[in-house]
């Protein structure tokens, strides 16, 4: 009996995942965030731990955490003005497809101290890093970072909210349990979104895990949104059949013959 | 697009007392300033469309009820309108596909705004002036024979007790439908004029007439740009309506304690402002070069 049992301990150990030394653990505060016509934005909490290795002792350099939120994709088109004959006209164009709707990259210091340059360019750690893909001519392909249209893009999106790289984000409460607030501006696009989160030691990456939450408007507003989009014609016909309802509502209030 | 309701309710409120005021739809006033806020061009000039279709609604009950409109030129008028309309609206489709609408809008607006503006002072200072040295206005019939009165296609239209070609009238709807629907404006601020001195439309029928193009005009553009380019935006649009007609009330009574020409003389400043400030926006160098335009989600 004591032999068997033995031999089902060394199965399950052998068994057991070997790869990692680490294992993270993530837990999101609420996956799914429903915004109404009041929301004026939040912050949503992600919990984790560290699970170490069992074997191993600590590490000696401590952990990194990078966690890279991505909203639903979108297709969105960035357009520089020039001047001609004293006006300003949108003169060049490119088209970013299918990048995130929402990118964060949230961290507990500046990335470029985590990881070396290539290191970071491979595991797209950072604004800078992450793919956006350009349409340039028949390609689709992302460009150096200093593409002036890469760089005016990502600057939007960072004035409006959707996209942005806090370095602080991400709070150690122990060695192995930390914290990231993940914000969500007022006008957070809707669909679902991927959270990527990734331990680094010494440069390197050690662990990795993802996880996942959804935005959802909901009330009248996200009931009027989505008609327009969807029953183009049959929403035109109710927005004139409230334009006369008004108009013959204040011809009946006001009418002084 | 987060923009306080209380902000736009204020403006429909003040541009319905305008229009109210003056007898004009507002749209003129209602499209540049929602855009002077920070909505894109493209979604106010949509969905003005439905409000101007309200106010211009009420105003055509009114007129219906005291018999002063022409359905007979109205309906010719509407002909010229629906090819107008289709055109603009397929005109809009493609210089947003190229980026190039909120120039358009904007160039439209200061050569438009520009000469109606310059014009509506020029007559009313005139008119002002010849008040003030006592002499009688001038009340000759305006218009006079041009060429146009000589083309085919003639027709008599009883209530407005003219006779001519359906081809100027024909053009004169399709020119408003036109530009109605690219600018947002429900024209009437230029149909009326175009049918008093183009086509010499007593001013008994004229208003309540030309409603029935500018009305058909606004729904036609409402039902087009909500299918073509869904950008109409039914709530902002909502606001707009409730500010507007309520203003409008007020407006009209306002209006009634102010001389005509006074009146016109203040509209034709308003409407010279708005035109400046569009080519200031066009000229002066924006705070951004680059902005960022949604094509389509996943």
């Amino acid at each position: 009996m004591r032999r068997l049992a033995l031999i089902l301990l060394i199965l399950a150990a052998g068994g057991a995942p070997p790869a990692m030394a680490e294992r993270l653990v993530v837990s999101l505060s609420n996956h799914r965030v429903q915004i109404t016509s009041s929301f004026a934005g939040e912050d949503l909490v992600l919990f984790g731990t560290i699970e170490p290795d069992k074997g191993k002792t600590t590490r000696k350099t401590g952990y990194d955490l990078v966690v890279t939120v991505t909203g639903p994709r979108q297709t969105l088109r960035t357009r520089r003005k020039e001047r001609v004959l004293g006006i300003w006209v949108n003169i060049a164009s490119r088209e970013f497809v299918r990048v995130p709707a929402y990118l964060a990259v949230l961290s507990n210091r500046p990335v470029t101290d985590m990881a070396d340059a290539q290191t970071r360019r491979r595991l797209q750690i950072g604004l800078d890093n992450f793919l956006l893909t350009q349409r340039i001519g028949p390609d689709v392909a992302d460009t150096v970072v200093t593409d002036p249209f890469r760089v005016a893009f990502v600057r939007l999106q960072q004035n409006r909210g959707v996209y942005r790289e806090s370095p602080a984000a991400v709070t150690f409460l122990t060695p192995a349990v930390f914290r990231a607030a993940i914000p969500l501006p007022a006008d957070a696009p809707t669909g679902s979104y991927g959270i990527d989160v990734k331990l680094f030691s010494d440069g390197a990456m050690i662990a990795h895990t993802t996880s996942a939450l959804e935005v959802i408007k909901a009330g009248f507003e996200q009931y009027v949104a989505e008609a327009a989009v969807n029953h183009g014609l049959l929403y035109g016909l109710a927005t004139t059949l409230m334009a006369l309802l008004t108009g013959w509502l204040a011809s009946v209030v006001f009418r002084r013959d | 697009m987060p923009v306080n309701i209380f902000l736009v309710l204020g403006m429909g409120l003040t541009v319905g007392f305008i229009s109210g005021m003056f007898g004009v739809g507002g749209g003129f006033l209602m499209t540049p300033l929602l855009i002077f806020i920070g909505i894109s061009p493209a979604v106010v000039v949509a969905s003005v469309a439905p409000q101007i279709a309200a106010s211009l609604f009420t105003g055509f009950l009114t007129y219906w009820r005291r018999r002063a409109i022409d359905f007979a030129l109205g309906a010719m008028l509407l002909s010229g309108g629906a090819i107008g309309t289709v055109t603009g609206v397929w005109l809009f489709t493609m210089l947003r596909a190229v980026d190039q609408l909120d120039l358009m809008i904007g160039l439209a607006y200061v050569v438009l705004l520009g000469i109606v503006g310059a014009l509506m002072i020029t007559e009313s200072a005139r008119a002002i002036m010849r008040a003030h040295q006592g002499l009688r206005a001038d009340m000759r019939r305006p218009g006079s024979h041009v060429w146009f009165h000589h083309l085919p296609l003639k027709l008599r239209f009883k209530r407005s007790r003219i006779y001519v070609s359906v081809i100027p009238v024909w053009a004169i709807g399709a020119i408003i439908g036109f530009i109605g629907t690219i600018l947002g404006v429900g024209g009437g601020f230029m149909l009326v004029p175009m049918l008093i001195y183009l086509l010499r439309v007593p001013t008994a029928t004229v208003i309540g007439t030309s409603m029935i193009l500018t009305l058909v005009t606004m729904i036609a553009a409402t039902i087009l740009h909500a299918t073509a380019n869904h950008l109409v935006d039914a709530v902002l649009a909502l606001i707009l309506m409730v500010g507007g007609v309520v203003g409008a009330q007020f407006g009209a009574r306002a209006g009634q304690k102010i001389r005509g020409e006074r009146l016109r003389l203040l509209l034709g400043i308003l409407v010279l402002l708005v035109g400046i400030r569009f080519a200031i926006d066009l000229v002066v160098k924006p705070d951004d070069l680059y902005s960022i335009r949604h094509v389509r989600d996943m």
